[in-house]
């Protein structure tokens, strides 16, 4: 497969159409806008639909009406719309719906900015709508990821009957990278349960309402069933430089590949350090964290948020291990040569002895 | 219908077919629905479902439900069903519709629903001309929560929201849903009909069999607006309910056909044959006959590469384009490459960045906080990142003087007027490529022939090409020449 450079929102759509995706529903907002304008170009020419909707409310409305229908489908959107979006989210999980939704965080809270963050982790990650659902989150780091990821989303949207959502921030939407693809469009048969308007689906009903208490206690309990099973099988996290790491430092997203040039300069002075990037946010990479526990003796979480992911590392570690938290917020990024230095002086700490040695060595 | 029980009266119409024989919403009373006795419902569900019977099109119906008292459809009706969020059926329809072509696809609605929380969705599928049908059942209050007041409630009528009666001056006066939705140009069929006598529950028998018909015929979007009784809440008889529809309701909400285009309205042509598989590929550009096959291992092998450059200036200046070329030539020449730009307000604003990378080895971050190449574009830019250049590194700057204060003993710099230079070449706005050249020069990492594809990759128009060609070489050369001079 051959190499071209792309955009990372550009990504996405080229992806969910090979993926069987022929159906976006879509309001622009930066940085996001580049993913509906791209559909708008290819959806039709694949044989899908492309609506901007009028509004996001809209929108995921549109979703759950594709999507009952059995057409796999997607929209795109950044904080304050995904905010609007919550109440389709919360009836799509609740009518087992499968859709992708992707999120290119902008700043918040409010009307924020349109700068990078990653502040919607929480309204993303722990559901941002009413009742007892989960959504599937996955977050690529690369364009490359945007693009696999998107592929995975569907497979996983499907497979759980859920919505999944891709939780990336502006940088990785507006960068370009190499990115290659599939050369095979996947066929999207359509589900059993979908409303198609024929005589053999007449008999199917989509919907989101249990009356009696009985009834949506063991409805819950069915979507508390998936989610397990999605915890039990899904969680991937990416281990960088980790088998010896005495630091491992956590991020996901365009902070993950910060770290990892943290990682290449703290190595280079001596400083055993090792990243740690969720690829789902939710399934958690629990297991993950737990095992390097057994070697690591602290954890780093970096995040361009006020603190959101730094919770499921603690949770997941449950006191195992210290946690130190380096946040940026407003659309800066922590950049390498700070937090190099902020490394280096954790290991100082870490290792007294290394220091005085180091000292030692300075003043022969 | 009930058969185990002795009738004393005569069956003149029997239960629709789109009915289910048995309706189980509830362990005991399977022949009859939830609605109360006199509430209009129960008369627009009927006629709905003989109209699809009338039509033969059961088995394409899909009936997208509402949140209101007509929330239950989907254990009455026998044909597709989806039950959507509070005011969104006609999102929901719109998207089901544009999915499933062939279904005929219905959005009941109440006024709670449709006018108030769902005004924005009914409003814009009706200017999208949306092939569906719409049944919009009016009974001026929000029955299913216990009577608090609509956008449709009567002046001077009371609710549990508005107890001394809607007052004009707080509540504003009722909605008039199908009058404004007439205002817009894509309908097809709007007419608001009542359950107030039998002759006009005839008539709006007729009107939601006419929706759905226009829809089968692909005519495009149609609604019936049906004022219906609500015995309960109205706290009447549903013999009183139904005289009220007729002399009172009806005083604000008059009977009759708002808009009816069916005769002159044409078929929506069908959506062209969707592509095979096999062809998706290629009309995404990512089919790998179709990309360019690189000039790969150029680099590999001779040197390690790790250029981390940052280039800035005013929009307009080609900024971008330059980081672009850049990039897609690494990437033709085999190595890791990546290009991340500014975006946003601070684009808007004149002023635009962006950060490239290209490496033999995997790129970690893409972000440049440090390069050891700045193109300054202008003095502000300049300023703005002159500091962050790595020791050792340079900078190539736009301008024939380099400001004093921002010289540092340990970058280099190439200082020269770029613009006026493209100025001479026949086009300021080439300045860009210059610089670029300049900037490969002095890298000497890529091959030309890299540079040249990447250009024609990037740049269509044949014109530019050429100048832009002829610029990266002026570029290269007064790169030589002052470097040569540098090292004399």
């Amino acid at each position: 497969m051959r190499k071209q450079l792309m955009k990372g929102n550009e990504a996405i759509v080229k992806s969910a159409i090979l993926a069987g995706c022929r159906g976006f529903y879509g309001y622009p907002i930066t940085p996001a806008s580049e993913i509906t304008e791209a559909a708008a170009l290819y959806m039709p020419r694949c044989g899908g639909v492309f609506v901007q909707a009028e509004s996001e409310v809209a929108a995921i409305n549109m979703l759950y009406g594709a999507a009952a229908a059995g057409v796999r489908a997607m929209t795109a959107s950044s904080g304050p719309g995904i905010s609007l979006m919550q109440e389709g989210i919360s009836y799509m999980a609740g009518a087992e719906l499968p859709c992708v939704i992707a999120d290119i965080t902008r700043g918040g809270p409010g009307l924020g900015n349109i700068g990078s963050e990653q502040s919607d982790y929480h309204q993303v990650v722990k559901g941002g709508g009413h009742g007892n659902y989960r959504t599937l989150v996955l977050a690529p780091h690369s364009v490359q990821e945007m693009a696999d990821l998107t592929a995975l989303a569907f497979t996983l949207a499907e497979r759980y009957r859920n919505p999944v959502f891709l939780l990336a921030d502006g940088f990785v939407g507006q960068m370009m990278e190499p990115v290659e693809f599939p050369q095979q469009a996947v066929a999207a048969p359509t589900p059993g349960w979908a409303v198609t308007g024929s005589a053999e689906t007449r008999c199917n009903v989509v919907n989101s309402l249990h009356m009696g208490v009985d009834e949506l206690e063991a409805h819950v309990g069915e979507l508390e069933k998936k989610y397990r099973l999605a915890e039990q099988r899904e969680a991937r996290a990416e281990e960088w430089q980790t088998d010896d790491a005495e630091i491992v430092l956590v991020g996901y997203g365009i902070v993950g590949r910060i770290l990892k040039a943290v990682t290449a300069e703290a190595r280079a002075a001596g400083i055993k350090v090792g990243v740690l990037r969720p690829i789902t946010l939710y399934p958690f990479p629990t297991a993950h964290f737990r095992r390097l526990a057994l070697r690591a003796r602290l954890f780093v979480v970096v995040e361009m948020s006020n603190g959101q992911l730094v919770e499921d590392v603690r949770l997941a570690l449950n006191g195992a291990r210290p946690v130190e938290f380096v946040s940026r917020t407003g659309g800066n990024v922590p950049s390498h040569e700070d937090l190099f230095r902020y490394v280096q002086a954790l290991a100082r700490q870490l290792n007294p002895g290394a220091r005085a040695e180091e000292e030692c060595l300075a003043h022969v | 219908m009930c058969s185990d029980t002795a009738l004393d009266y005569e069956v003149a119409q029997g239960r629709a077919q789109s009915f289910y024989a048995r309706f189980e919403r509830k362990d005991e009373l399977q022949h009859q629905t939830h609605y109360c006795p006199g509430c209009g419902h129960g008369i627009a569900n009927k006629m709905l479902a003989r109209a699809i019977d009338e039509l033969g099109i059961q088995d394409r119906t899909i009936l997208v439900g509402p949140v209101g008292c007509s929330v239950f459809t989907y254990y009455y009706f026998d044909v597709g069903n989806i039950q959507a969020a509070h005011g969104r059926a006609p999102a929901v329809a719109t998207a089901v519709k544009r999915s499933r072509p062939e279904a005929v696809v219905i959005s009941y609605q109440g006024d709670g629903d449709l006018s108030a929380i769902g005004s924005a969705e009914i409003l814009h599928a009706a200017n999208r001309g949306e092939n569906i049908t719409v049944i919009f059942v009016n009974n001026a209050i929000y029955s299913m929560t216990g009577g608090q007041a609509a956008p449709t409630t009567l002046l001077g009528q009371k609710s549990t929201t508005t107890p001394g009666g809607r007052a004009a001056d707080t509540e504003g006066y009722p909605l008039h849903m199908s009058e404004l939705l007439a205002t817009l140009e894509a309908p097809v069929y709007i007419e608001r009909v009542g359950l107030g006598d039998n002759k006009q529950t005839a008539q709006a028998g007729r009107a939601i069999r006419r929706a759905l018909e226009n829809q089968v015929r692909g005519l495009g979007f149609s609604l019936v607006e049906v004022l219906a009784p609500c015995p309960t809440i109205w706290k009447m008889s549903p013999v009183d309910a139904q005289h009220w529809v007729r002399d009172v309701m009806e005083k604000t909400f008059p009977l009759g056909v708002m808009r009816d285009r069916t005769g002159e309205a044409m078929p929506k042509p069908a959506a062209p044959p969707s592509p095979a598989l096999e062809e998706i590929p290629r009309i995404l550009g990512v089919a790998d006959e179709d990309l360019p096959q690189g000039n790969a291992h150029a680099v590999e092998g001779s040197r390690e590469v790790d250029l981390e450059v940052r280039i800035a200036g005013f929009g307009g200046q080609g900024v971008l384009l330059l980081g672009e070329v850049l990039a897609e030539a690494g990437l033709d020449a085999g190595l890791e490459v990546s290009w991340l730009p500014s975006y946003g307000p601070e684009m808007r604003s004149g002023t635009s960045n962006c950060h490239v990378r290209l490496a033999s080895g995997s790129i970690d971050s893409p972000l440049v906080s440090a390069p050891g190449i700045l193109v300054a574009m202008n003095e502000p830019s300049l300023r703005k990142f002159d500091r962050s250049v790595r020791p050792g590194g340079w900078v190539i700057y736009n301008g024939s003087e380099f400001p004093a204060d921002c010289a540092r003993a340990d970058v280099r710099v190439l200082a020269l007027p770029f613009t006026e230079v493209a100025h001479q070449l026949g086009d300021a706005r080439a300045s860009n490529m210059i610089m670029l050249g300049a900037l490969l020069e002095m890298t000497a990492v890529l091959p030309e022939a890299s540079v040249g594809a990447a250009l024609r990759r990037l740049v269509k128009n044949p014109r530019w090409i050429e100048l832009d060609e002829r610029a990266l070489a002026r570029g290269r050369a007064l790169f030589r020449e002052a470097y040569v001079e540098v090292g004399a």
